[in-house]
């Protein structure tokens, strides 16, 4: 089984739910192009109501951290733990804060 | 199950202290319960074996779709005929999330359905078996769904991460599958003689069949063992076919129709109903391509891939004519 055709192009989808939350990536799937991966979406990806707007996007033009970088992203957080309300201790007296 | 026989490239499974530390870092993060992500280092075997499963399991729900289709448009009223659509085009959904999640491990669409194509990677036996009437519209939904949710259930949490969320999508999906099929055979099995006797029919043949699904015993497979170690296969095949079990003979009590074993019975001592294997030559023999309907299956597959070809092409280069007529006019 050989086809000359090329593959179509892999877009990620990423939906908005019902209730206010931001889009999230769902998955991905081929179309030819972005308004058919919209389409196609809409039927693979929200089939029961999971959404209320879908974004596609070529996969090609994600840019992603890769896993070696997890130290050099990550790990200067660590030593921020006065980011965190936690790190102040309120006195009680003072009530709710 | 839905990937019945992969076999894995390992001879067995190392220690954590036999692995060089990439691989030990690896194993350690599985055994805390982590996921593995697309970008992560992995082992050559892990994805290779991934790739076979998460692939054999995706065939599995494309070519599924066939022995339910075949009664789409013979279902009996059109509510029927609605829910049966549905269930159908769930299949082919499923399909496509494990596409995805199998194509991050760097296989591609393309390579998958070829290898379908050709018949060089399998898809489950179950869907090689015919469906005679609508009481195996039932009996599928209600046995080949239930089985498939026992293997589906554990394996949202396997170890890498894109298989584990397609099947958590998955699952949600599936209860709808089993219930519409148990409907079915409750309908039958309320029915009139002759409907009885269909339900009963179907449950007959799908039995054995279903009982396959999960896989000859692999208690003392070296393959098993690596899987499990690497957290992409859950149970073992005669734990999940026990809880199948265990499952369905009161299910079918309730619908007054008989399991077609006359060694079934419960085993007080064991706490498990104790049952007859399903017929392994029979197993193995459709594995090869002979069971009823592989020829069949695979014809189908391929029209439709050769069918298809005039609008794969068409619709890219449409897309690409348009993109030439934006590009022009800015
Ligand atoms: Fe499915
Ligand atoms: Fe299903």
């Amino acid at each position: 089984m050989t086809h000359p055709t090329k593959e179509w192009p892999l877009f990620e989808v990423f939906i908005r739910g019902q209730h206010g939350l931001s889009h999230r990536h769902v998955g991905s799937l081929h179309a030819a192009n972005a308004e058919m991966a919209i389409k196609s979406a809409r039927d693979v990806y929200t089939r029961r109501n999971e959404g209320v707007s879908i974004w596609v996007v070529l996969a090609s033009d994600i840019a992603a951290s890769s896993p070696e970088e997890k130290g050099s992203l990550y790990e200067p957080a660590n030593d921020k733990v006065y980011r965190h309300p936690t790190f102040f201790d309120i006195p009680d007296e003072v009530g709710a804060m | 199950m839905y990937a019945q026989m992969i076999k894995s490239t390992g001879e067995g499974v190392k220690s954590l202290d036999e692995m060089d530390p990439q691989e030990r870092a690896f194993q350690e993060r599985i055994n805390a319960g982590g996921k593995i992500e697309p970008k992560d280092w992995m082992p050559d075997g892990y994805r290779k074996n991934l790739i076979r499963q998460i692939g054999q399991h995706a065939h599995s729900e494309i070519v599924g779709q066939l022995p339910e289709g075949n009664w789409i448009t013979r279902a009996p009223t059109l509510e029927r005929k609605a829910i049966l659509l549905a269930k159908v085009q769930d299949e082919a959904g499923h399909g496509l999330y494990l596409y995805c999640a199998a194509e991050t491990l760097g296989v591609t669409r393309d390579q998958l359905t070829r290898d379908l194509l050709s018949g060089k990677m399998k898809y489950s036996s179950i869907f090689n078996y015919p469906t005679l009437t609508w009481a195996d519209m039932g009996a599928v939904g209600w046995l080949v769904d239930g089985a498939a949710i026992m293997n589906q259930v554990p394996l949202q949490r396997t170890s890498y991460g894109p298989y584990a969320r397609a099947m958590v999508r998955i699952c949600k999906e599936e209860s709808f599958h089993q219930r519409q099929g148990y409907d079915i055979m409750m309908k039958m099995a309320q029915g009139t003689d002759a409907q009885r006797k269909m339900a009963q029919d179907a449950l007959n043949r799908f039995w054995g069949p279903a009982l396959m699904m999960f896989g000859p015993s692999d208690e003392n497979s070296v393959h098993s063992a690596q899987s499990m170690a690497w957290k992409i296969k859950m149970n073992s095949n005669d734990e999940l076919r026990q809880k199948f079990v265990d499952e369905c003979v009161p299910q079918a009590e309730y619908l007054g129709l008989t399991v077609p074993d006359p060694d079934l019975k419960w085993n007080e001592e064991r706490g498990h109903y104790d049952f007859t294997q399903p017929d392994w030559d029979e197993f193995f023999d459709v594995l090869k391509g002979n069971g009823p309907c592989n020829t069949e299956r695979l014809a189908a597959r391929n029209k439709a891939w050769d069918d298809g070809a005039w609008v794969r092409d068409g619709l890219m280069a449409h897309a690409a004519k348009k993109r030439a007529a934006k590009l022009a006019a800015e």
